[in-house]
C-alpha cells in the first residue's frame, strides 16, 4: 500500500464527501427551517441529471446542461413546495413521509414515461476529460479535481449567503422562531419556496455532476438520499456547518473503509474471506460512525436541537 | 397500467377466439432500476407470439417491480386464480429463487428467459424447469477462457457483494488459468468506482475482469475510461447490452464481453429476428430480447407437439428444443439448462448506434458444471 494510493484515495472520499454535501445542504436546510422531511430530495436529484442530460444531449454543451439542471430542479421544487409540501408544514411527520414518498413514485414514472427506461447519456466535457498528473506522481482525474473545487465552491457561497445577507438572516430566524418572524412581517411563504427551490436547485446540480461519471438512470436518487440522511443526522440537523463536516466524514469514511478494511482482515485471513466480509463491515462502516456520533452527542455534531 | 396491459395483450391475442387454449403468465421487471431487461424480454417474447399468428395462445403480463415479494404474490395469483399452464419472465436470481420452486411443485413449466441460479441447475433442479438462457455462471467462465487465449496472466477481478456477484468471480477462475492481481467486491448498487480504479492501478494487473450488471457497468465504465488507465477490460455481456451501449459511450469502445448471442450470428432465424424487432420496435433488440424470442419459439413448438395438460408429452416436447433458435444450435443438458457456444464480441461504432461485434468463439457447446448434482 503505497503513499500515492493513500493520497489518491483520500482525493476521493474528498469528492464524495462534497457531492454528498450539495445533497445534505438542501436536505437540512429544508428540515431544520421548515422541520419537514423530505424524501423527495433524491427526485430533485435526478431531475437535475435528466434535464442535464437532456440538454446537453441537444445543444453538445455540458455547461448549458448545467444550467438547465439548475433551473429544471429549482423549478420542480418550487412547484412541489407549492403544490404539495406547503399543505404538510402542520402535519405529523409520518404523513409527511407518506406524501413525499408518493412524489417520489410520482417522479420516478414521469421520468420514465418522459424519457423511457434506458439510461441516458451523459458525458465530461472535453476540457476536462483524462487525467492530470499532481505533485508526487500522482494520476488523478480533472474531472473530480473541478468537481471537489466546485463542491468547496458551493459550500463557501452557502456560508456566506447563511452569514452575510439578509434572506440568510431570515433563514436562521426561521430556523428558531417561525411565528416570530412571521409577526415581524416576513412572507413565511415566500421564503420557503425560495428555500426549497435553493435546496433542490443544489441537488439538481448534484445529479448532473455526479450524473457525467455515472449513469443517469431512473431511481438513481434514492441511495443517495440515504446517504445524505445519515450525513444530516450525523452533522446535526438543520446544520449546514454539521453538513459540510459530516459529508466528509462519511465521505472519507466510505471510500477508506471499502479499501483499507480488506487489507486489515488479510493479516489474519486469506484473501476470499477477507474480500468477502472486509467489504461487508466496510458497507456498515458509516452506520457505525452514525451510532458512534449519536452516543458522543446524540443531537448530532453542530445540532441544537433536543 | 396492469390491467391495460392485460387488456391489450387480451385484446391482440384472444381476438377471434373466446378462450384461450393455452394460458402463459409472464412477470418481469417493467419498472424501477432494470426494467430495460424485463421490457426487452418481453417484447422479444411477444414478438414471437405475434409472429407465429396462433390464436390460442392468451399471455398474462405483470410488473414484479424488481421485489421478490411482490413477484410471489404474483406468482400466486397467476397460478390459483388465473390458471396459467406455464410461466416465464424473471430477470432477477433473487426473485427466481422466490418464485420458481413453488410454481414447478403445483405442476406449472417455467421457463426461464434469464436468471440461472446455480441453486436451480444442481440439487435443486426440477423437471418442469427450463432455463432458455444460460446458467448464472457460462458468460463468465467464457470470460476466464477468453482471458487464457488472450494471454492475460495477472488479473484484476471485482463484482458486487451478493450471491451472482461471488458466483461471477466463482465462474472467471474455473476457467482463468493465470494469476490474480486483486479480487475486490464491491457494494450491490454502487456507483462510485473511484477507490477500485486506484487499487487496479496500483496492483500492477495485466486486465481487468467485472461483473458490473446494469447502471453499475455504466458508472465503472465511463469512470475507468476517464482515469487514464489503460488495461484491457473484459467481462459479460450483461454491461454491454444495446440499451446500456448508448449510456456508456465511447468509454466501452473496444471492450471484449462474452455473450450466447448477438445480432450478427449469421443463421435466417436471427436475421429475421434482428429485422423483424428493429422494425416493430424502432431499436436493436439485445441479448435480453433474444432470450424473450427463443423462449416464446421454444414454448411454441412444444405447444404444436403436445397440450401442456398432457405434462409428460408436452415436457418431452420441451427438452427435445425443437424449434430455431436465434442462436444457431440449441440443446438442452440433462438438467434442463442449454448447451451452445457463447462467443467473445467486441464493442463497436457503427454510425451513431454503439454496438457488438463477434471476434471469435469462447466456448464451444458448453454446458454447465451441474448438471451432475441434478437428480430428477
Amino acid at each position: 500500500m503505497s503513499a500515492i494510493l493513500i493520497i489518491e484515495q483520500v482525493l476521493n472520499g474528498l469528492q464524495f464527501g462534497v457531492m454528498l454535501f450539495l445533497m445534505a445542504a438542501g436536505l437540512t436546510l429544508i428540515f431544520g427551517v421548515m422541520g419537514l422531511i423530505n424524501l423527495a430530495h433524491g427526485s430533485l436529484y435526478m431531475v437535475g441529471a435528466f434535464a442535464a442530460a437532456a440538454v446537453a444531449g441537444v445543444t453538445g454543451s455540458f455547461v448549458l446542461g448545467l444550467i438547465a439542471a439548475l433551473i429544471a430542479a429549482a423549478c420542480a421544487g418550487a412547484i412541489v413546495e407549492m403544490v404539495v409540501i406547503r399543505r404538510l408544514y402542520k402535519a405529523a411527520h409520518l404523513d409527511q413521509v407518506l406524501a413525499t414518498f408518493a412524489l417520489i413514485l410520482i417522479f420516478s414514472e414521469g421520468t420514465r414515461w418522459v424519457f423511457g427506461s434506458f439510461p441516458l447519456f451523459l458525458d465530461i466535457p472535453d476540457a476536462l476529460s483524462g487525467p492530470v498528473t499532481l505533485p508526487g506522481g500522482i494520476q488523478y482525474p480533472l474531472y473530480r479535481l473541478t468537481l471537489i473545487a466546485i463542491g468547496l465552491a458551493v459550500a463557501i457561497g452557502l456560508w456566506a449567503l447563511i452569514e452575510k445577507t439578509r434572506i440568510g438572516i431570515q433563514i436562521r430566524a426561521g430556523e428558531n422562531d417561525r411565528e416570530m418572524i412571521a409577526a415581524l412581517g416576513v412572507d413565511i411563504s415566500r421564503l420557503y419556496t425560495i428555500i426549497f427551490a435553493l435546496g433542490a436547485a443544489l441537488a439538481g446540480l448534484a445529479g448532473a455532476l455526479v450524473g457525467a461519471i455515472q449513469s443517469v438512470q431512473v431511481g438513481m436518487g434514492e441511495p443517495v438520499l440515504i446517504l445524505a440522511f445519515v450525513v444530516i443526522v450525523i452533522g446535526g440537523i438543520g446544520s449546514i456547518r454539521g453538513a459540510f463536516i459530516g459529508a466528509l466524514l462519511v465521505g472519507l469514511t466510505d471510500t477508506l473503509g471499502g479499501v483499507f478494511l480488506p487489507e486489515l482482515f488479510k493479516l489474519f485471513m486469506d484473501t476470499g474471506a477477507a474480500q468477502k466480509s472486509g467489504s461487508a463491515i466496510a458497507s456498515m462502516g458509516i452506520y457505525i460512525l452514525m451510532g458512534l456520533v449519536l452516543i458522543w452527542r446524540p443531537t448530532g455534531l453542530f445540532g441544537t436541537r433536543a | 397500467m396492469k390491467h391495460l396491459l392485460l387488456a391489450t395483450a387480451a385484446a391482440v391475442f384472444c381476438a377471434g377466439s373466446a378462450l384461450a387454449d393455452t394460458k402463459i403468465g409472464m412477470i418481469t421487471t417493467l419498472s424501477g432500476g432494470g426494467a430495460g431487461l424485463g421490457i426487452d424480454v418481453r417484447d422479444g417474447f411477444m414478438l414471437a407470439i405475434a409472429q407465429s399468428g396462433r390464436n390460442d395462445v392468451e399471455v398474462v403480463i405483470e410488473d414484479d417491480q424488481r421485489k421478490p415479494d411482490i413477484a410471489v404474490q404474483l406468482a400466486d395469483r397467476m397460478i390459483q386464480s388465473e390458471r396459467v399452464d406455464i410461466m416465464t419472465g424473471i430477470i432477477w436470481s433473487n426473485l427466481a429463487m422466490a418464485v420458481i420452486p413453488s410454481a414447478v411443485n403445483q405442476n406449472v413449466f417455467y421457463l426461464s428467459p434469464n436468471a440461472g441460479p446455480s441453486q436451480l441447475a444442481g440439487p435443486g433442479c426440477h423437471q418442469n424447469y427450463f432455463n432458455v438462457a444460460w446458467q448464472n455462471d457460462n458468460l463468465h467462465e467464457a470470460a476466464g477462457s477468453y482471458a487464457n487465449s488472450a494471454d492475460y496472466t495477472n488479473s484484476f477481478i471485482l463484482a458486487p457483494n451478493y450471491p451472482a456477484g461471488q458466483d461471477a468471480l466463482t465462474g472467471y477462475k474455473r476457467m482463468y488459468e493465470g494469476a490474480l492481481a486483486g479480487e475486490v467486491f464491491t457494494q450491490l448498487g454502487q456507483t462510485d468506482y473511484a477507490a477500485e480504479i486506484a487499487q487496479i492501478r496500483a496492483s500492477g494487473a495485466d486486465s481487468v475482469f467485472f461483473f458490473l450488471p446494469g447502471g453499475m457497468g455504466i458508472s465503472f465504465l465511463k469512470q475507468y475510461a476517464d482515469s487514464g488507465v489503460d488495461l484491457p477490460v473484459v467481462g459479460p455481456a450483461f454491461s454491454f447490452d444495446q440499451g446500456i451501449l448508448q449510456a456508456v459511450g465511447d468509454a466501452a469502445l473496444g471492450v471484449v464481453n462474452t455473450s450466447q448471442w448477438n445480432k450478427d450470428i449469421d443463421n435466417p432465424t436471427n436475421a429475421a429476428f434482428v429485422e423483424s424487432f428493429s422494425a416493430e420496435y424502432g431499436r436493436l433488440p439485445s441479448l435480453y430480447a433474444s432470450q424473450g424470442f427463443d423462449t416464446a419459439n421454444l414454448i411454441l413448438s412444444a405447444l404444436d407437439k403436445a397440450s401442456p395438460s398432457d405434462a409428460d408429452a408436452f415436457r418431452e416436447a420441451l427438452r427435445a428444443a425443437d424449434f430455431d433458435s436465434t442462436r444457431g444450435d440449441f440443446a438442452f443438458d440433462t438438467n434442463q439448462h442449454p448447451i451452445q457456444d457463447i462467443y467473445a464480441r467486441e464493442v463497436i461504432q457503427e454510425g451513431d448506434v454503439f454496438t457488438n461485434k463477434i471476434i471469435g468463439v469462447a466456448l464451444e457447446d458448453h454446458s454447465n458444471v451441474y448438471a451432475d448434482q441434478c437428480k430428477m
